[in-house]
């Protein structure tokens, strides 16, 4: 007799979402003068919220308070006292967690188990772990004495939207930087009760400034002249049009931008923790992961069986509710992704590609796509190459490990890779020779504060996370 | 020396992939002392010329990057005993460049100091990360790929040294435009590389205009990098950070003030020409 | 060797292939995809988060009455404290006429006969510990004849252990021919395998042992004794149920798995359930397939069914300690 779980919805109740939000400048909620875009919640579709889209004015303002801060208060304050700051955020994030992952489900629509046992955790102990820093910087290895670029712009992507604030915000603060932060147009609530935090933390007025908006709000702060340091994470067709941008400036720049990682499968792999990390690996926040593993390169020999047993594994997913506490896949953040996704796989069907999708029932409203793989992708087929951030995997075979090398590098991407093989000579020597920032090896989609994250070729450039996160917010 | 023997003089060719080779356009240029007087006559590269240099940095790049530390330590040193055994021939070629002995001295201790860094940079800039699990998590400083370097034009052999120094000790290849009114030590320096054990195609030498050959640099999408020491123009040093984005090459943008090249190098350099790769594994039995 | 593919091949083409020697056996074992213990620890960790609320728990209550093998294992056992446990067994609830029987109760030989009486025509099956449990160091013909002897006196059910030094020793036929013999021995009995997991120390070796206990013909395998800590745990669990899905999907034979020890909660004993279901499926989830060899969580399991019913708390003095 089948096991059917019965629905085990975590309460909305510990959430209180306004009608409308302002930007938070200068220590306060202030309304913006731009106009007003609607955030939703994409598993239901329904409005949640209005926020401001900041307009060059408001920009402006944040710029301007944020470089008042920098000059007159955080940039002076010695670094324990930062630190004790930053301890304070962590503490609060913590009393705060279970708030903050229902808010983060809502809007952004992954599994309340993930934004409870992976994003929130993540987002406290960043701030743990850079908060150490703010009072030992002498000793990180980029000089005795290093000092703070100034005003940072930081944006940020939708899929980690809490999570991604943390790893750009804490280093920036630890470093003695302030920052104008602007949250994705579909993902904007967090990033509001992450203001409501610096308030009950009573971070200095203009720290930490939150400016709502879509694309235009980005370039314009991006491009605004009172910011020092720049940091994006995103497409890699917006990063090259920011790196654009700032050419022949002095500011800085890091860029976190896409990924089409290789999940390269030997035939002596720990075959049952092989299927839980390709599973993970692409359909951990619906595939919604710069670094998920989107193309799975498996030894031939093995490829019927594992992919067997993918498929069966896959049947288990249980796709639907984001807040119901045993989904494992929820809904795509936007009927614009979703179309993406629509299209691109479309595309891998018309390329002949053969399609399967895991037999699961979609809900009505909102925005929902199957998991899914595609078999027999050669690197020739566009689903192969084009990073779809999605639930959909392109699976391909290679016969000995120089081809599975070549098949894994061949790509202008080169964020994060995978291996799973048993035989430990052979890890080091392929994660030797992949070219890409960060390489799991019989595990994948791990992540620490303490570990440094970021690609090699058009991922991008700089390192989020861990001591190597310290060097993009210290001046030269 | 009887004054009634004719000098045999050398002819000043480009380096790519180990070899000699004339422009593939045939042209040339020619090259005068500080004093105005003509010294030689230099290639005038073309943006085929850089493509193949390109490609010839692309093909070096796997087998360099993967030799030993050690091993690239001890070739740089090599270059440094070769230079010291030319030092004469570069002293007189630079002096006649504008600068003097202290540049060729400092420029073959520049090699010296870098040669130590081969096998000490990832120690210094890796190591392990204590993540909250039970993982297995290092860093590793890596070599970003093939890098396009301009040279800096006023310092035609020290500064020559300084930028494709740090960029191959670390593992990277080199595609690089000499000074372009300064080009013979850099002609003179790929005779020194050529017989250093340094494999063909880990420097390539370009020599001409900066403005005809950087564009192609800057905007080939097989170049990892792109090192603007040698634009101090900053417009077009911006047009060629705005071409590198194509691809998002790493860009050292030129240095905001003069460059003192005397002066200690640091490692920065050398970072920017790395990527750090980080392994996770799990720790079990 | 090494792949699915390998051991389906091998394994059709004739268990007694696999067995003809050490060399083959140890050879098959060790071509056995590896386990990795932090994926699969994750894997049993993410498992146990799973929330299973109202209707799916009172389902999976009941389900996990029926799969509890009532046992006690003490020095001490006594006619009366046997009865009394048969007596539980049968009815765990008196107060509730539709709470349903244990699987069955589980006793040392000596106790067979007594509990064979006080569990007639009830449904409930016996098992027994025999082959020297829980060392299981005593001479082969003696295992044997304790093994028929229990089967004798009425036990349906043999829960033999197997040698852990021979096996870690890597003599791994030696422990099948050991396995086979009792096998025999138990005629229609059916025939679980206790293969200590916790003396076996790696994942690795309990997916080894699985497949050797399966190969020699075992019905059931076990995970321990109880006498051993650590006890039955859910990554442990969840590389017995690969190994049990996989040997099936390679011979077409289905074997059951029971946990033993150290599973004293409705909780833990749902977080096992949601093992089952989401490494084998439902084919498993039948007291048939899968067992818990435990004591003190029936009472547990059934305060829990009592909190279902009533919608308050219900405490030790509302259910019977035997």
């Amino acid at each position: 007799m089948a096991f059917e779980y019965a629905p085990a919805p975590e309460s909305r109740s510990v959430v209180d979402i306004r009608e409308s939000y302002g930007l938070f400048i200068d220590g306060e909620f202030a309304d913006g003068a731009g106009g007003r875009i609607k955030t939703v919640n994409p598993a239901t579709e329904e409005v949640l919220s209005e926020v401001v889209e900041a307009d060059a004015a408001d920009v402006d303002r944040a710029v301007a308070a944020a470089r008042r801060a920098y000059d007159r208060v955080w940039g002076p304050m010695p670094g324990r006292e930062r630190a004790k700051y930053l301890y304070r955020i962590a503490r609060i994030v913590q009393e705060r967690a279970r708030e903050l992952a229902v808010l983060e489900s809502i809007d952004n629509g992954k599994p309340i188990r993930e934004s409870r046992d992976v994003d929130v955790p993540l987002v406290a102990a960043h701030f743990f772990y850079y908060a150490g820093w703010a009072d030992k910087l002498g000793y990180a290895g980029f000089g005795p004495d290093p000092k703070p670029v100034g005003v940072a712009g930081q944006v940020i992507p939708w899929n980690f939207p809490l999570l991604m604030l943390a790893w750009k915000i804490a280093p920036a603060l630890a470093c003695g930087n302030t920052v104008v932060l602007k949250p994705a147009e579909t993902t904007p609530l967090t990033a509001l009760a992450f203001a409501e935090i610096c308030q009950q933390a009573e971070l200095p007025a203009g720290v930490v400034n939150i400016v709502t908006g879509a694309g235009e709000t980005g370039r314009l702060l991006v491009e605004h002249p009172g910011v020092d340091k720049v940091a994006f994470t995103g497409s890699t067709e917006v990063g090259k049009q920011i790196a654009r941008s700032v050419a022949g400036t002095r500011k800085r720049v890091t860029l976190e931008l896409g990924g089409k990682a290789a999940n390269i499968v030997f035939d002596d792999a720990p075959i049952d923790q092989a299927v839980e990390g390709i599973v993970n690996g692409i359909f951990f926040n619906q595939g919604h992961v710069c670094c998920a593993g989107s193309r799975l390169l498996v030894q031939e020999s093995i490829a019927d069986d594992l992919l067997a047993a993918l498929k069966r594994r896959m049947s288990l997913l249980r796709v639907g509710d984001p807040l119901d506490k045993n989904t494992d896949v929820g809904a795509i953040n936007s009927a614009a992704q979703l179309e993406r996704v629509r299209q691109l796989s479309e595309l891998g069907t018309s390329e002949g590609a053969e399609r399967w999708s895991a037999p699961c029932e979609l809900p009505e409203r909102g925005f929902w796509f199957a998991p899914t793989i595609f078999t027999g992708v050669s690197q020739a087929h566009r689903i192969a190459r084009e990073e779809i951030f999605g639930p959909v995997l392109s699976v391909l075979t290679f016969r000995t490990p120089a081809e599975a090398v070549e098949k894994a590098n061949n790509t202008p991407y080169g964020l994060s890779a995978g291996i799973w093989t048993e035989k430990g000579s052979r890890i080091l020597a392929i994660a030797d020779k992949l070219r890409a920032g960060v390489v799991w090896a019989n595990t994948f989609n791990k992540f620490d504060p303490a570990s440094p994250f970021g690609g090699y070729k058009e991922s991008g450039y700089g390192r989020e996370g861990g001591r190597h996160g310290l060097e993009a917010y210290l001046a030269k | 020396m009887p004054s009634d023997r004719l000098a045999v003089r050398k002819t000043y060719k480009l380096f790519i992939g180990g070899a000699f080779p004339r422009s593939e356009s045939g042209r040339s240029y020619p090259v005068r002392s500080a004093s105005g007087d003509f010294m030689a006559n230099a290639a005038l590269a073309s943006r085929k010329d850089a493509r193949d240099a390109v490609r010839a940095a692309r093909s070096a790049f796997g087998k360099w990057s993967g030799a030993t530390a050690y091993n690239r330590g001890q070739i740089l040193y090599r270059v440094a005993e070769m230079l010291e055994g030319r030092r004469a021939q570069f002293v007189a070629e630079v002096t006649a460049s504008g600068g003097d002995a202290d540049e060729v001295d400092a420029a073959i201790d520049r090699w010296v100091w870098y040669a130590g860094w081969a096998d000490k940079i990832a120690q210094v800039h890796g190591g392990a990360n204590p993540v909250a699990g039970p993982f297995f998590n290092l860093s590793t400083p890596e070599p970003t790929g093939v890098v396009a370097v301009v040279a800096p034009p006023d310092s035609a052999l020290l500064g020559l040294v300084s930028v494709i120094a740090p960029a191959i000790v670390t593992g990277n290849t080199v595609v690089v435009v000499a000074a372009e009114d300064r080009p013979l030590p850099a002609v003179t320096l790929a005779e020194v590389l050529a017989t250093s054990d340094l494999p063909g195609g880990v420097v390539n030498v370009l020599t001409g205009r900066v403005a005809e050959i950087a564009p192609w640099l800057a905007s080939h999408m097989d170049v990892d990098a792109l090192d603007l020491a040698g634009v101090p123009d900053r417009q077009a040093a911006t047009a060629l950070e705005v071409a590198a984005a194509d691809n998002l090459k790493r860009v050292l943008r030129p240095a905001e003030t003069p460059v003192d090249w005397a002066a200690g190098p640091g490692v920065d350099r050398m970072l920017a020409l790395m990527e750090t790769k980080t392994v996770w594994h799990p720790k079990g039995v | 060797m090494r792949t699915l593919a390998g051991m389906t091949a091998t394994v059709a083409s004739g268990l007694d292939e696999v067995a003809r020697s050490n060399a083959a056996l140890r050879a098959f074992l060790h071509g056995l995809p590896g386990v990795d213990q932090v994926g699969a620890d994750q894997r049993a960790a993410m498992l146990g988060t799973r929330s299973i609320k109202t209707t799916a728990k009172a389902w999976a209550l009941d389900l996990a009455i029926r799969m509890v093998d009532l046992t006690t294992l003490e020095g001490a056992d006594t006619p009366g404290k046997v009865r009394a446990l048969c007596a539980k067994a049968r009815r765990p609830d008196p107060e509730d006429p539709s709470c349903p029987p244990a699987a069955a109760v589980c006793v040392y030989p000596a106790m067979v006969g007594v509990a064979a009486e006080a569990l007639d025509g009830s449904g409930v099956h016996l098992a027994s510990v025999a082959t020297a449990f829980p060392s299981g160091q005593a001479p082969l013909d003696v295992r044997l004849a304790e093994t028929e002897a229990a089967v004798r006196d009425g036990a349906d059910e043999i829960d033999m252990v197997i040698s852990r030094g021979a096996f870690l020793a890597g003599r791994y036929l030696d422990v099948y021919s050991e396995i086979v013999a009792v096998k025999q021995a138990c005629g229609d009995a059916h025939l679980k395998v206790i293969l200590e997991t916790g003396e076996l120390a790696t994942y690795d070796n309990v997916r080894r042992a699985s497949w050797l206990a399966m190969i020699a013909g075992a019905d059931f395998i076990k995970t321990s004794t109880g006498k051993v800590s650590p006890a039955a745990t859910l990554p442990v669990t969840l590389v017995m149920l690969e190994a049990v899905r996989d040997f099936r999907a390679a011979t077409g034979r289905q074997v059951g798995v029971k946990p033993a020890g150290g599973i004293r909660t409705a909780k833990d004993s749902i977080k096992y359930l949601v093992l089952v279901n989401e490494t084998v499926g439902e084919d498993w989830l039948h007291p048939d397939w899968f067992r818990f060899g435990a004591s003190s969580l029936l009472n547990d399991l059934l305060m829990q069914r009592t909190k279902m019913s009533t919608g308050r708390y219900s405490g030790p003095n509302y259910v019977t300690l035997d």
